[in-house]
């Protein structure tokens, strides 16, 4: 049996599906429709300071017709009273005793104003609080949201502020807007935050408008940058989550966000640390109904997998993370094309041509031009292997048998320092590496 | 004529005449055009035998460069909404898709062929070409269909002074007057010829040469002349009744039907065409559309040798069709008018030399079939009586023979294509062959000086 139940940093869900603190978890009509439908958690869209919207608040990328690759906006924080969002927070954490019901804060830059928030948020009896260091915009220029997320030292004070009253778990939501992701992460540590939450959006300019050369959105021909979320921001988020994850200064629970939409991109969060993965953009895009295949379609990918708890694999992938100079420089794959499955497009041939290092060939076969890889000068960079819009035609093949290795960091302490050029191409020779 | 079908309401036409391939709006468009894989030396831009670039302007609609889409396209095929509704894409681009052999819809790239050009006849067709300074020369064209009109599209980009001289009231040939309106509106087709006028090349309609002038004169008054006079007549069936009034010429019927006064074409309760052609299924279709109750196909072969391509016959079958193979006419019964047509039977005899199995008729297999009308639709003759005017034309199978690089006739002055030299084929055949032309003549001209 299956067991998506998690704990993270003291919060326990049924699953780890929660709603990102956002639009989709506004109010207590859409949080109990979530959590109706399955949704393990939600973080309340963040309340706070008195705030006034916008209109045309979104923008988006679509890319070759897939609409919503990425979606940005300016909107704000909550913008109904403190008062209405905590008493809907207490109905609902009453209804909904299970889920994770998780307050999203974001006050004045003020001692007794943080303690004064916290403890009316802890008296809804909700599971724990979300402190939002991460609005890129509006917000910030009021002090708040990244402008505290960029400045570790105001994220180490404003968390201890937090905790030294609260009872119940703390998490951090770091801002992505930043050179380095672990001094904030640290910085929430020093605070003695019990988790962290990440990424919130990035700064974007959606795009330009060629019509009315205004921006994307535009509030009456003026615009700005917004927080860029959604698909396109996956790979960024992942990178910057496991950045905290292997970091041993920081060492605590993380709460995953950045572009999940499938259940896929999930299991690659949790996979590189996360206990709790958030979600908005999907569900801004298709609605809470996409949590049935979330579920389902993570728990068979674990039955398949035969892992029984998120635990059994919440990790698993960090220890392939490392540095380039311990890459394996004799660890060598060349492409090879299916020809039973080449469709003839010649994309291999054309980014190999144009793109990478020239040796893909077109071989007029039957009266069809059928691409062949000259495997002997195939660097193994695998674009071809990318453009191939075949499932499985073209593959990389392990060439190396495995018995040498030696990583940058080694050889750098094996030859002779400074390094050249041609004491370099010595040790390329004796390994039959060509570089053309 | 016996048993006229009944007049159909002006709906009933339009709903039956209605394009069976609608225009793409601009979304349905993007999102086609953004399935294209963008191929490198794509298979489709081969298989068109005008070589568009065809991946190329199939990425320019997806990124919202439809002009520039437009021009790739013209580029290469001065017909192209024509060709873009009435190529057989299955048999050509469409069918060389690599989609295809993954086992997936090919990219329908007909339709978004007809997107840009819809396009850029809709904004008032926006100068992409600038002709060369005028360069002396003038060059005559005989026929306004595709194939002469690509050639003087090209020769007037060339520098040279044309004159088209086509005997029909509209210029355009087959693509105005042979088009089944459920592909293509006779209109689109005279939207190219605008274009084709806007280059400055002059058309001369209701000029038969070698009646209204001779083509002597037409011959002298121009440096090399391009014949596209298409086909002659249908060949006689050789059989009794022919001359029985409800006997008709297909490509006279399907002229009727193209220029859409519906309500005054004729046509009989029961249909009989004679042939099984791709001439043969829009004739037989367009008549069960104008209202015809029973409309059949009569072929001497069986299925397997029938010319028509697949979707052709499937549209006619879809149209209800009745397909009797192996069967030939032997006589037209009728008093005055058609009253039935007597048939015997056939059987498939040993391959002839072009490999399609030759037949022959069963003794005592006659039987009578009730129609009201025939069509005959059994090809068209080469216009062999006009053509004996010029001197040492050489021909290969009764067809003109042309230097395949430069469309040049045995006799230097005259180049030719279109169906006067493959005995009828596509209308893309006809627009490569104007625009191979074109080239031919602007070379001979040059290297003669």
């Amino acid at each position: 049996m299956i067991d998506l139940s998690i704990n993270c940093a003291g919060i326990r869900s049924p699953n780890p599906f929660w709603l990102a603190s956002a639009p989709p978890s506004n109010s207590a009509y859409q949080v109990c429709k979530a959590f109706e439908q399955g949704w393990g958690g939600a973080v309340w869209k963040t309340i706070g300071e008195p705030v006034m919207n916008t209109v045309n608040r979104y923008g988006a990328i679509d890319y070759n017709g897939q609409k919503i690759i990425g979606l940005n906006n300016i909107e704000l924080i909550s913008d109904r009273p403190i008062e209405v969002n905590l008493k809907e927070i207490t109905e609902t954490k009453k209804l909904w005793p299970d889920r994770a019901v998780i307050a999203s804060l974001m006050v004045e830059s003020k001692r007794d104003v943080w303690h004064d928030i916290v403890k009316r948020t802890i008296d809804t009896g909700c599971d724990g609080i979300e402190l939002n260091y991460g609005c890129p915009h509006g917000m910030s220029e009021r002090g708040m949201g990244s402008a505290v997320g960029q400045v570790p030292e105001y994220c180490a004070m404003i968390t201890e502020w937090v905790t030294e009253v609260s009872t119940i778990p703390v998490l951090v939501k770091l801002t992505p807007n930043i050179g380095d992701i672990r001094f904030p992460a640290r910085a929430a540590k020093k605070g003695k935050a019990h988790g962290i939450s990440l990424i919130n959006t990035i700064n974007t300019i959606m795009g330009i408008d060629l019509d009315t050369l205004e921006l994307k959105p535009s509030v009456d021909g003026k615009g700005g940058h917004g927080g860029y979320a959604g698909p396109a921001v996956k790979p960024i988020a992942l990178n910057m989550v496991s950045q905290v994850a292997i970091d041993p200064e920081v060492n605590l629970p993380i709460s995953g966000i950045g572009g999940i939409s499938t259940w896929r991109d999930a299991a690659e969060f949790i996979l590189l640390g996360a206990s709790s993965v958030q979600v908005c953009t999907a569900v801004m895009h298709y609605g809470f109904r996409i949590i049935n295949d979330l579920v389902e379609g993570l728990s068979n990918w674990m039955e398949e997998k035969r892992l029984q708890t998120i635990e059994d694999f919440r990790g698993k992938s960090l220890r392939c993370i490392t540095d380039f100079g311990n890459l394996n420089l004799l660890y060598k794959t060349v492409a090879e094309i299916d020809e039973a499955k080449c469709i003839q497009c010649n994309l291999c041939y054309i980014a190999c041509e144009d793109g990478a290092h020239q040796c893909i060939d077109i071989i007029p076969h039957n009266g069809k031009n059928q691409p062949k890889i000259r495997q002997p000068d195939c660097v193994g960079c695998a674009l071809c292997f990318l453009v191939c819009p075949v499932d499985n035609c073209i593959s990389m093949v392990r060439k190396d048998d495995g018995s040498e290795a030696i990583t940058w960091n080694e050889l750098m302490r094996q030859l002779p320092q400074p390094l050249t050029w041609e004491s370099l191409r010595q040790f390329q020779k004796k390994h039959g590496i060509e570089i053309h | 004529m016996n048993n006229l079908a009944p007049k159909l309401t002006s709906e009933q036409y339009e709903n039956n005449f209605t394009e069976i391939h609608p225009a793409f709006n601009q979304n349905q468009a993007t999102v086609e055009a953004n399935r294209c894989l963008y191929c490198f030396d794509s298979p489709c831009m081969k298989a068109c035998p005008t070589h568009i670039d065809i991946s190329t302007f199939i990425k320019k609609i997806a990124t919202g460069n439809i002009k520039g889409s437009a021009k790739t396209i013209l580029e290469s095929n001065w017909i192209a909404l024509t060709c873009a509704k009435a190529c057989p894409v299955d048999v050509l681009c469409e069918g060389a898709c690599v989609y295809n052999e993954r086992g997936e819809k090919p990219i329908e790239i007909g339709r978004l062929q007809r997107y840009a050009i819809d396009w850029y006849f809709e904004h008032g067709m926006p100068s992409l070409f600038t002709p060369t300074p005028k360069n002396g020369k003038s060059v005559g064209v005989i026929g306004a269909g595709p194939a002469g009109l690509a050639c003087a599209a090209e020769l007037a980009l060339l520098g040279y002074d044309v004159t088209i001289y086509e005997g029909k009231d509209l210029p355009g040939g087959l693509d105005t007057m042979g088009i089944a309106p459920y592909k293509m509106s006779y209109m689109d087709s005279l939207k190219e010829v605008k274009l084709v006028e806007s280059f400055g090349v002059k058309i001369k309609t209701r000029v038969w040469v070698g009646t209204t002038i001779t083509l002597a004169e037409t011959a002298q008054m121009h440096d090399a002349i391009f014949l596209s006079i298409g086909l002659g007549n249908s060949p006689d069936l050789n059989i009794p009744g022919e001359h029985l009034e409800g006997v008709c010429d297909a490509l006279e019927f399907i002229e009727n039907v193209t220029t859409r006064n519906w309500n005054s074409v004729d046509v009989g309760k029961r249909v009989a065409v004679i042939g099984a052609g791709n001439t043969a299924i829009d004739a037989a279709t367009e008549a069960k559309r104008l209202g015809a109750e029973q409309v059949m196909i009569i072929y001497r072969r069986s299925e397997e040798e029938m010319p028509a391509y697949e979707f052709e016959y499937d549209l006619a079958k879809r149209d209800g069709i009745v397909f009797h193979f192996l069967t030939a006419p032997s006589r037209i019964i009728g008093n005055g008018q058609v009253e039935g047509l007597e048939c015997v039977k056939m059987k498939l005899g040993m391959p002839d030399v072009k490999g399609r199995r030759t037949s022959h008729s069963i003794p005592n297999s006659e039987f009578r079939i009730p129609v009201d009308m025939v069509i005959k639709s059994i090809g068209q003759k080469p216009a062999e009586s006009f053509l004996s005017q010029i001197s040492n034309l050489k021909f290969e199978r009764g067809k003109i023979w042309v230097n395949t690089e430069t469309m040049q006739t045995s006799h230097p002055k005259y180049f030719a294509g279109g169906d006067c030299i493959n005995g009828g084929k596509e209308v893309v055949n006809a627009a490569a062959d104007g625009k191979r032309a074109a080239h031919g003549i602007d070379e001979y001209l040059f290297s003669r000086k």
